[in-house]
């Protein structure tokens, strides 16, 4: 009888299936799976259906195949007769070119944006602040349409090229610029500029454990320590400077290096319109910091510059890392709108595969595991960099 | 002197010459100021023809072409819509500005605004389309320029809000399977460039597809940007959720609600009313995105321009013709900024 009854109680005490949250959150989950999969089974069996309907092949076999396009702008050796794998490897070399070089000059006149938004001249200010609602409140395709045009209509023949500088010319061709030709003796350079950087290290790591506490040296000790030691080695090897320089041939350029319009405008484009997007980051990151932190550095006789950089900088960009890293992304995803203007970046180039084959959903599946993985990537750098310069709480 | 004068003196002083650097600075600023601007009112109002015939003519006088909108101006907004039912889609465009005017004023209780849009959109799609009451239908490959971008904006959008909450109350639920699904897709849908999805929504939904089934390139679009913008908007909402206090969620368990009670009566309006700037900006991304569906073959207002600047005419109104649609689309997402900044400082009042 008791034995009985401390069922009968136990069996009260446990909810109808139902009722039972466990079983019921393993049902709803497992509904949800069984749902995906369905659906995923019938899209596959409708696209195995509709491909073997139009005769085309599943598979990356085709990456091995002869390319025979050509592509314009190339970092590695390429020809139509490479594979279509070389294209692609083409392709994502200019896109990783055009991030990069697009990353870090958006970078700098995103800061200059920034700070000049914060300027106490009022013009300056004002300034900024038109720039930045124009460029953020248009979209960045028109802004990449009209830069073209203006780089390939509006442009002059080679003969009447634009000198913006001694030895650059922009004209209707692209812009051609001088390059230093190779010696042995950069290779030193390049080995004393490593030493440079490993003296600025050295010496920053020095004055924060052997200096700690006294007042910071001058910032441009640090700065010359770089530039000074390839300049030296330059000198010392009696200064050869051969530069390649272009000059005007008939109806084009002889010599240089050149970039085409279309890199020239995609470029242009992305970073005046990431720029602006990055100021407005930078200019909220420093307001972040209070008011108090700049009041107590001028109280301790810091001057501006040191306030800045020595202050506020260090705590503002703990607000400026993590959009940042956000407007890095976008700016390498945006860099597929390249398809628009004809720069044959990853998405261009696979675009052209995929019109050649037919084999759409491999190439499709290529590119996007080749934008996430650019997008991982710049996460976990910056995610590394963020980690240092985090606040260390106890 | 005037105490007009003096303030304006003090102000100028205090302003543009308060040190040495900043005096200088000015002086530069103002001068490359004067050096661009004044050839650039000269090339926009002084030299302007609204009469040429061609881009020659403007470049005989050296001024801007602005002809060239007179002369395109309908198809520019319009696009290939039949130039004699132009007026449909003109209604539509005021409908639109109406919806947004009676958003941003906030007259209208958020309660009806959705009604209000959904009855709207029924509204723009009928009037469109046609093939009642008289008006003649019209496919969905001739609706064209501003009318185009506006309906994906609103109607993708639209689309997006109820997968964007679905999607961040998955990433945030506490049952593993659906938080998996959930994060996967919105870092997936995330890190892709919205052109490739554009791509892979276009070219290979077809693909997917039972063979019998075909959906309009208008509509793919709207469902690609749909889904597109739904990853971006469910950050948006779960940065909203992660910001609701502990104890509004212990509250509601505590008075006995459940998961459905809970998350709609307690949690969600909350969130939702702390993210509205948030959102207003993932608008303002998706509104001018909207310009890439001209890569793709539909003809918005970008792709109007673009195909206007092709009549061999007005080729070298280039600089014109962008100005003109870069003035539309500014239009839009600046009073759409101005609205969100307005509203983060009302809201900052109430909680401080």
């Amino acid at each position: 009888m008791a034995h009985d009854r401390s069922r009968r109680r136990r069996d009260l005490g446990r909810p109808a299936p139902w009722n039972d949250a466990r079983l019921r959150s393993l049902g709803l989950q497992a509904a949800v799976f069984i749902l995906l999969l369905a659906l995923a089974a019938y899209l596959a069996g409708n696209a195995a259906a509709n491909l073997s309907r139009q005769g085309i092949a599943t598979g990356f076999d085709f990456l091995g195949r002869e390319a025979s396009f050509a592509i314009a702008t190339t970092l590695i050796r390429y020809s139509p007769a490479d594979s279509y794998a070389r294209a692609l490897l083409v392709g994502l070399l200019n896109t990783l070119l055009v991030s990069a070089l697009g990353i870090a000059l958006a970078t700098l006149l995103g800061l200059a944006v920034g700070l000049a938004r914060l300027s106490r001249n009022w013009l300056l200010s004002r300034l900024a602040l038109v720039y930045v609602e124009l460029l953020r409140n248009t979209p960045l395709l028109l802004q990449i349409f009209l830069w073209w045009d203006l780089l390939r209509l509006a442009a002059p023949p080679p003969r009447t090229a634009w000198r913006p500088l001694p030895g650059v010319f922009v004209s209707v061709r692209g812009v051609y610029f001088p390059v230093p030709v190779y010696q042995p003796l950069y290779l030193w350079m390049g080995v004393a500029l490593a030493g440079g950087v490993a003296a600025a290290t050295g010496l920053r790591v020095w004055v924060r454990r052997a200096r700690a506490g006294r007042p910071p040296l001058p910032a441009w000790i640090g700065f010359a320590l770089v530039p000074l030691p390839p300049l030296a080695v330059f000198l010392a090897g009696g200064a050869p400077h051969l530069l390649d320089v272009p000059h005007v041939t008939r109806f084009d350029f002889s010599g240089g290096q050149s970039i085409t319009p279309e890199f020239a405008a995609l470029l242009a484009a992305l970073v005046a319109y990431t720029a602006a997007f990055i100021g407005e980051i930078v200019r909220g990151g420093i307001l972040a910091v209070s008011r108090g932190q700049s009041e107590a550095a001028a109280a301790l006789g810091l001057t501006r510059g040191q306030a800045l950089r020595l202050v506020v900088l260090p705590q503002a960009i703990r607000v400026i890392v993590p959009p940042l890293t956000s407007e890095y992304l976008n700016l390498a995803k945006n860099s597929s709108l390249a398809i628009a203007v004809g720069f044959p970046e990853l998405f261009a180039v696979t675009d052209t595969i995929a019109n050649q084959t037919g084999q759409s959903i491999e190439t499709m599946t290529l590119v996007a595991s080749a934008y996430l993985a650019i997008s991982l990537t710049i996460s976990l750098l910056m995610n590394l960099y963020n980690r240092s310069a985090a606040l260390v709480e106890r | 002197m005037s105490v007009g004068l003096t303030r304006a003196l003090r102000w100028t002083r205090a302003n543009l010459f308060n040190t040495p650097l900043n005096g200088t600075l000015t002086v530069v600023i103002a001068f490359l100021l004067l050096r661009f601007l004044s050839p650039m009112i000269d090339w926009a109002v002084l030299r302007a023809s609204l009469s040429a015939r061609d881009d020659r003519a403007c470049a005989a006088v050296g001024g801007a072409c602005w002809a060239f909108i007179r002369d395109w101006f309908r198809f520019l907004i319009f696009g290939r819509y039949p130039y004699a039912q132009q007026w449909r889609p003109a209604i539509v465009l005021v409908i639109f500005v109406a919806l947004l005017l009676a958003s941003f004023s906030r007259r209208l209780p958020a309660r009806r605004l959705a009604p209000a849009w959904l009855g709207g959109l029924g509204a723009v799609a009928l009037l469109m389309r046609g093939g009642v009451l008289g008006m003649p239908y019209v496919e969905t490959g001739l609706w064209n320029g501003l009318p185009l971008t506006l309906i994906l904006a609103a109607g993708g959008l639209g689309a997006s809000f109820p997968l964007a909450l679905l999607l961040a109350l998955g990433r945030r639920s506490s049952l593993p399977a659906l938080r998996v699904i959930c994060t996967c897709y919105i870092e997936a849908a995330r890190g892709i460039p919205f052109i490739a999805w554009l791509f892979l929504m276009l070219v290979l939904l077809p693909l997917f597809l039972p063979p019998g089934l075909v959906i309009a390139k208008l509509w793919r679009a709207e469902i690609a940007f749909a889904l597109f913008i739904a990853a971006y908007l469910a950050e948006v909402v779960r940065g909203g959720l992660q910001a609701i206090p502990r104890g509004q969620y212990e509250a509601a368990d505590a008075l006995g609600l459940g998961y459905a009670q809970k998350t709609l009566r307690v949690i969600l309006p909350q969130a939702l009313a702390l993210t509205i700037p948030a959102q207003v900006n993932t608008f303002i991304g998706a509104f001018k995105d909207t310009a890439l569906i001209s890569i793709i073959g539909l003809f918005d207002v970008l792709q109007d321009t673009n195909t206007a600047l092709n009549d061999p005419a007005w080729r070298m109104a280039y600089v014109e013709g962008y100005l003109f649609t870069g003035v539309i689309y500014f239009a839009f997402c600046y009073s759409m900024s101005l609205y969100s900044r307005g509203l983060e400082r009302h809201l900052g009042q109430g909680r401080r």
